[in-house]
C-alpha cells in the first residue's frame, strides 16, 4: 500500500481488519444483493484512521461511499462487512 | 421487508427552572382560600379543589377545558406567596451562587482574564463533544475557584462568608446575621447573565432568582384526588393537606404584614411558611421534623411520590402490574408432563381466556356461561365464565343470579371470558428472569390444592426448588400469542439450551439414582417387581420376559430401560461412573459397567447415569432432542423419569449420617496420616526459620513456605478422602449419588468422613485476626498447620472450637463472594440487555435494530443458532462418521481416548457451579435456605 505519507498505517496492524473501498458500481451491486439501502448500513467516520489510510491511496473519499471490511471471525473463518462513510 | 414509517427522534430534553411569571401564566386559577368544599359538597371557587384545576367526580365538567373525568388532564393553579421562600431542591445551587458572587455588585468573583480563559475552555469542550456532565463538573470548579475570595475584583467590597444552616437558612458568618429569602433573592437578581453562563447556567431558561419562590404552582386536582370513604366522609390527599397548611400560613403572614405587626411575628410566620413549603417539596429534608398526619404518619409529599422502590419511577414506570396473572408457592409433581403446569382450582376460577362467539361454538359457550362464575363442584372441574363482553364492548359480569339470562342473551360476535381449562397455554415464570428459559409456556392442568405444580425436570431452567419458592403464571389472551408461545416458548422447545448446545432440561437427583439402579450391572426383576417399575408407563407394553433356570420369567433392568428409547437409537459413550482406567478401556467388558452401548434402541451394556439422561450432560437426551425432535424428547423425559422413579421406589433409597461411618482402622489411618502431614509442616516451618528452606524461583522465602505447606496439607486431605473412599464402597447410598452424578461429590464425602482440610481466605491460609496470629489460642508467629486454619477433623467427627472458627471464616468468604458476584453480574447483565433489547434477527439473516439499521450482516457471523449446535460446534463430525460407518466408527474415533463428557456447557456455568459447590462445601445448603427465606 502506498501510504507512506502517514505516520502510521493502522491497516498494517494485526488487530485491524482489512478495509477496501468499493467503487460505486460495486457498492450498488452489494446493496442490491443484500436488499439494503445505504442508510441501513453501519457507519464509519470519515475521520476513521482506516478511512484515512484508504484516502491516502484512493484520494479523497466522499460521504456515502461504501467500505468493505474483511475480518477474521471466530465462528466463520472470514467475515465480510460493509460500512457507509459518514461525516466526522 | 421492513415496514418503514416516519421515525421521529427526541433530539434532547432540557429540564430547567420555571419562572414565577410562567407559573402564573399557566395557572388556571389563583388559589386563595384554604377551604376545599362547601356545605353541599361542591368545590369552592379559588379553593384547593377549584373545578378549574380539573375534575375527579364523575358527571362534573372541568371549568377550564370542559372535559369530563378521565378526559381532562388537569390544570395547574397557583398560590401567590406573601413573602418569598427558598426552594429546598435548589439549596445547593443557591449556596454555590451566593458564595461565588459579590454580595454587593453581584459579579462573579473572578478577574476578566480568568473568566475569559474559562469561557474559552467551555466553548472548546462543547466543540469536542463534551457532555452536559463535563460542563457541569467544569463550572463546579469555576464556582469553587471564585468562592472564598476576600475582596471583589470589581467593586472592591470585602466579602462576608456565608454559612448554610440546614436546611434553608443562610447566615453571614461574621455577625450571625440571618439572610432572609428576600435578601437572597435580591442578591441572586444582581448576578449578570454573562456570569451565569460561566457558572454553567443558561440564563435564558433559568434565572437564579427563580429558585426563590414568589409563586407556588398548585398541581391539578387529578394529581391529588380526594377519596370518599364508605362513611361518606371525604379524605384529602397528603399534598392537599400540605397545600392547606401553606395557604393558611400565607394568609396569616399577609394579614400580619399588612397590618404592620411587629417584625418578630412576621419573621416567625415567614419561617413557618418556609417550613411548610419545604416539607411540601420533600418531607424527608434533614434538619427539620417531617410534617405529620393527625394519626402521626408522616405525609407523603412530592419527593416521596417519586423516590425509592415504591416511587413513581421504580414501581409505576419501569415496572407495571398486569391482569390475568397468578402467583403462588410451587411444589413438585413427577407425574405431570414437562409441558404441563398444575394450576389450583382456586386460581383457575379467577384466570380467564377470552372466547370469541361464532355460530359453531355458541352452544358450548352458552353452556359455560350458564354455569356462572363458580360452578359448584370442583371435582370434576368444570369451567364457568366470569365476564361476557357484548359486541359493542360493554362488559357484563356473570353472577350466580344472572348467569341463565346472560347465557340466553349471548349472540355471535360476543366475547366470553371463560375460566381456565386443561390444555390452555400459559406462561410460567420465576424471578430472577435471567435467561429466556426463565419464562416458558406450559399447558394447564387444573388440580386440587393451592400450589402450582410441575415436573422436576423443569427445575434447572427456572433454577427453582421447593423450599418456599413462588412462581408467576400469565394467561395468554390472544390466538397469536398462544400460537407463538406454543411454537417458541413451550418447555419442550427449550430442552436444548442456547447457552451451550446441550439439554438444560433432563433428569435430576433421584431420577439419576433411579436410572442407575435400573441399569447398573443389569439387575433381574421378577414379574411383580417389573410390573411395579413399569406400571406408570401405561402406553408402553411389557417387553417379552426372559426365562430363568427355574422356568420363571424375569426382566432385566437394561431391557426395561430400552423400552423408552426410540427403536432405531444408537449411541456409544462412557458413564459418569467410568474410572478412566489407566490400563486402557475394556469397552464392553468394562468391570464397572461404565461403557454404554446402545444399538437399535437396545441398551446393550453400560450404566445410564447423569451422562446418559442428566440435565446438561445427558448424551441420550441430547441425541434424542436433536435427532428425533422436541415431541419425542419430551416423551422420553416424561417416560424415563417415571421409569427411574419406579426403579428407585422398587429398590428403596435413603441416605443419612450413618453413610459416612468408616471403620476404626480407617479412622486411625486417616488421623495418623494427617498427623504425619502436620509434622511435615512443622518441619517446613522449622527449616524456614533456620533458613534451610530452598527458595522457589520467583517466590520469596515466605511464599515458598506457604506453597509447600499448602501442598502438604492438600495432600493430607486428598489422602484422607482416598482412605475414606476406599472404605465407602459402591453399596453406600452417598457414594452412589456422588458417582452417578445425582447429588454431592466425593470431595463432600471425604470432608464428611475423612478430613475437612485447609481453610482459606483469598486462596491463602488464614492469617488475619490478632497481631501475628489468627487467634489468642496460638503463639505469636506460629506458622504451623493448626494455627493457620487446618481442620484435621471431619464434619462427622466434629470440629474443634478453633477449627470451627476457621471454617466459619472460610465459609463467610464464600457467602460474601456470592453476594458481591450476583449483584455485580446482575448490573452488568442489565446494561447489556438494555443495549441489545431491541435488536432482532430478520428473515434475511441480518441482525437489525428497530429502525432497520444493520448491526451484524449475519447472525453470529456464521448464522448458526447456538441452541442447534452440538456443544457450540455447528456440526458434530463424529456423529456423522458414526452414522455412516456404523460400529467401525467407534474404533476409528478412539472413543476411549476422547473425553466424551468433556462438555462445552459444563465449562461455562456448570463447571463453575461444580467448583463452587466444592469450594463452599455444604454452604450450598445454606444458600438454598437463604433463597427460601428471602422469598
Amino acid at each position: 500500500m502506498a501510504a507512506d505519507n502517514l505516520t502510521f498505517n493502522v491497516l498494517k496492524h494485526v488487530l485491524v481488519p482489512e478495509h477496501h473501498l468499493l467503487s460505486e458500481e460495486e457498492a450498488e451491486a452489494v446493496l442490491g444483493r443484500k436488499g439494503m439501502t445505504r442508510d441501513q448500513l453501519p457507519k464509519i467516520r470519515k475521520s476513521d484512521p482506516g478511512v484515512k489510510v484508504l484516502e491516502s491511496i484512493h484520494g479523497p473519499i466522499d460521504e456515502g461511499r461504501v467500505i468493505k471490511v474483511v475480518r477474521k471471525s471466530e465462528t466463520a473463518q472470514e467475515f465480510v462487512g460493509y460500512r457507509l462513510v459518514t461525516r466526522g | 421487508m421492513t415496514v418503514r414509517g416516519i421515525t421521529k427522534r427526541i433530539g434532547s430534553i432540557k429540564f430547567s427552572c420555571v419562572s414565577p411569571e410562567e407559573i402564573r401564566k399557566m395557572s388556571a386559577t389563583k388559589v386563595i382560600t384554604a377551604d376545599t368544599y362547601d356545605d353541599e359538597g361542591y368545590p369552592i371557587e379559588m379553593g384547593l379543589m377549584d373545578p378549574h384545576m380539573g375534575v375527579i367526580e364523575p358527571g362534573l365538567r372541568c371549568k377550564t377545558c370542559g372535559c369530563k373525568v378521565d378526559e381532562c388532564p388537569g390544570h395547574f393553579g397557583h398560590i401567590d406567596l406573601a413573602m418569598p421562600v427558598i426552594h429546598v431542591g435548589f439549596i445547593k445551587d443557591i449556596k454555590m451562587l451566593l458564595e461565588s458572587t459579590c454580595c454587593q455588585c453581584g459579579r462573579l468573583m473572578l478577574s476578566e482574564d480568568q473568566i475569559k480563559v474559562r469561557r474559552e475552555s467551555m466553548d472548546r469542550m462543547e466543540e469536542l463533544g463534551g457532555g452536559t456532565i463535563d460542563v457541569k463538573n467544569f463550572s463546579k470548579e469555576t464556582a469553587k475557584d471564585a468562592s472564598g475570595k476576600g475582596i471583589c475584583p470589581y467593586c472592591g467590597k470585602e466579602q462576608v462568608k456565608i454559612k448554610l444552616d440546614k436546611p434553608t437558612t443562610f447566615r453571614e458568618v461574621n455577625d450571625n446575621h440571618k439572610l432572609t429569602p428576600k435578601e437572597v433573592r435580591e442578591r441572586l437578581e444582581r448576578i449578570t447573565d454573562d456570569d451565569l453562563v460561566t457558572l454553567g447556567i443558561d440564563p435564558s431558561t433559568c434565572r437564579p432568582e427563580w429558585m426563590v419562590l414568589t409563586a407556588l404552582a398548585v398541581p391539578p386536582v387529578t394529581v391529588r384526588p380526594s377519596i370518599t370513604l364508605d362513611s361518606g366522609d371525604r379524605s384529602e390527599d397528603d399534598l392537599t393537606h400540605k397545600l392547606v397548611d401553606v395557604l393558611r400560613i400565607n394568609q396569616r403572614l399577609r394579614e400580619n404584614r399588612d397590618a404592620g405587626a411587629p417584625q418578630l411575628i412576621v419573621e416567625d410566620l415567614w419561617e413557618l411558611l418556609q417550613y411548610h413549603v419545604t416539607t411540601y417539596f420533600d418531607n424527608q429534608t434533614s434538619g427539620i421534623p417531617p410534617a405529620r398526619h393527625r394519626s402521626g404518619r408522616p405525609l407523603k409529599t412530592l419527593a416521596q411520590r417519586l423516590k425509592g422502590k415504591e416511587g413513581r419511577f421504580r414501581s409505576n414506570l419501569s415496572g407495571k402490574r398486569v391482569n390475568f396473572s397468578a402467583r403462588t408457592v410451587i411444589s413438585p409433581d413427577p407425574l405431570l408432563s414437562i409441558n404441563e403446569v398444575g394450576v389450583p382450582v382456586f386460581a383457575a376460577r379467577e384466570l380467564t381466556v377470552p372466547v370469541h362467539v361464532n355460530e359453531h361454538n355458541i352452544e358450548q359457550v352458552r353452556e359455560i356461561v350458564r354455569r356462572g362464575p363458580s360452578p359448584g363442584l370442583d371435582d370434576p372441574y368444570l369451567p364457568g365464565a366470569n365476564y361476557v363482553i357484548r359486541a359493542d364492548g360493554r362488559r357484563i359480569r356473570v353472577t350466580e343470579r344472572n348467569s341463565e339470562d346472560v347465557a340466553e342473551g349471548i349472540e355471535i360476535d360476543y366475547t366470553v371470558e371463560r375460566q381456565l381449562i386443561d390444555g390452555d397455554v400459559v406462561l410460567f415464570n420465576r424471578q430472577p428472569s435471567l435467561h429466556r428459559m426463565s419464562m416458558m409456556a406450559h399447558r394447564v392442568r387444573i388440580m386440587p390444592g393451592r400450589t402450582f405444580r410441575f415436573n422436576l425436570c423443569v427445575c434447572p431452567p427456572y433454577n427453582a426448588d421447593f423450599d418456599g419458592d413462588e412462581m408467576n403464571l400469565h394467561v395468554l389472551q390472544s390466538d397469536e400469542a398462544r400460537a407463538e408461545a406454543r411454537i417458541l416458548m413451550q418447555v419442550q422447545e427449550n430442552i436444548l439450551s442456547p447457552r451451550y448446545g446441550g439439554p438444560i432440561i433432563g433428569a435430576i437427583h433421584d431420577h439419576i439414582t433411579g436410572a442407575y439402579f435400573l441399569t447398573h450391572d443389569n439387575p433381574r426383576f421378577d414379574r411383580f417387581e417389573a410390573a411395579n417399575i413399569m406400571f406408570r408407563l401405561s402406553d408402553i407394553p411389557m417387553p417379552e420376559p426372559y426365562i430363568d433356570e427355574k422356568g420363571e420369567p424375569y426382566w432385566t433392568g437394561k431391557q426395561l430401560f430400552s423400552t423408552v428409547l426410540p427403536s432405531d437409537f444408537r449411541s456409544t459413550f462412557k458413564s459418569n461412573i467410568c474410572r478412566n482406567c489407566k490400563t486402557g478401556c475394556k469397552k464392553e467388558e468394562c468391570d464397572f459397567d461404565a461403557y454404554v452401548k446402545i444399538r437399535d434402541g437396545k441398551l446393550l451394556c453400560g450404566t445410564v447415569d447423569v451422562k446418559g439422561i442428566g440435565n446438561s450432560k445427558g448424551k441420550i437426551l441430547d441425541r434424542i432432542a436433536r435427532d428425533y425432535g422436541a415431541d419425542r424428547a419430551a416423551l422420553f423425559i416424561n417416560q424415563v423419569t417415571r421409569l427411574a422413579l419406579g426403579a428407585i421406589m422398587n429398590h428403596g433409597f435413603s441416605t443419612g449420617i450413618g453413610d459416612e461411618d468408616i471403620p476404626a482402622e480407617a479412622a486411625n489411618q486417616i488421623s495418623s496420616f494427617s498427623q504425619e502431614c502436620i509434622d511435615k509442616v512443622s518441619d517446613l516451618v522449622e527449616s524456614f526459620h533456620d533458613g534451610t528452606l530452598d527458595q522457589m524461583p520467583g517466590r520469596s522465602l515466605r511464599e515458598t513456605l506457604e506453597v509447600k505447606v499448602m501442598g502438604v496439607l492438600g495432600e493430607a486431605r486428598d489422602q484422607a478422602g482416598r482412605i475414606a473412599g476406599n472404605h465407602l464402597g459402591m453399596t453406600n447410598p452417598a457414594v452412589i449419588m456422588a458417582k452417578a452424578g445425582a447429588r454431592g461429590s466425593m470431595l463432600n464425602l471425604s470432608q464428611m468422613a475423612g478430613c475437612v482440610g485447609q481453610q482459606a481466605v483469598r486462596g491463602e491460609r488464614l492469617s488475619r485476626g490478632y497481631w501475628n496470629r489468627t487467634l489468642p489460642h496460638f503463639e505469636k508467629g506460629d506458622l504451623g498447620a493448626y494455627a493457620r486454619g487446618f481442620c484435621s477433623n471431619s464434619y462427622k467427627s466434629g470440629l474443634t472450637p478453633t477449627e470451627f472458627f476457621f471454617h466459619a471464616m472460610g465459609g463467610r468468604e464464600g457467602l460474601v463472594d456470592t453476594a458481591v458476584r450476583t449483584s455485580r453480574s446482575g448490573y452488568m447483565q442489565r446494561r447489556l440487555v438494555s443495549a441489545l433489547e431491541d435488536l432482532k434477527l430478520t428473515s434475511d439473516g441480518t441482525v437489525r435494530n428497530t429502525i432497520g439499521t444493520v448491526v451484524q450482516f449475519r447472525y453470529g457471523e456464521d448464522g448458526v443458532d447456538p441452541a442447534r449446535t452440538v456443544r457450540g460446534k455447528a456440526i458434530d463430525l463424529d456423529d456423522l462418521f458414526a452414522e455412516v460407518l456404523g460400529d467401525k466408527a467407534d474404533e476409528l474415533l478412539h472413543i476411549d481416548t476422547k473425553d466424551v463428557g468433556g462438555d462445552y456447557g459444563s465449562l461455562e456455568k456448570d463447571e463453575m457451579e461444580y467448583i463452587e459447590e466444592e469450594d463452599s462445601e455444604d454452604y450450598d445448603d445454606l444458600d438454598m435456605d437463604y433463597d427460601g427465606g428471602g422469598e
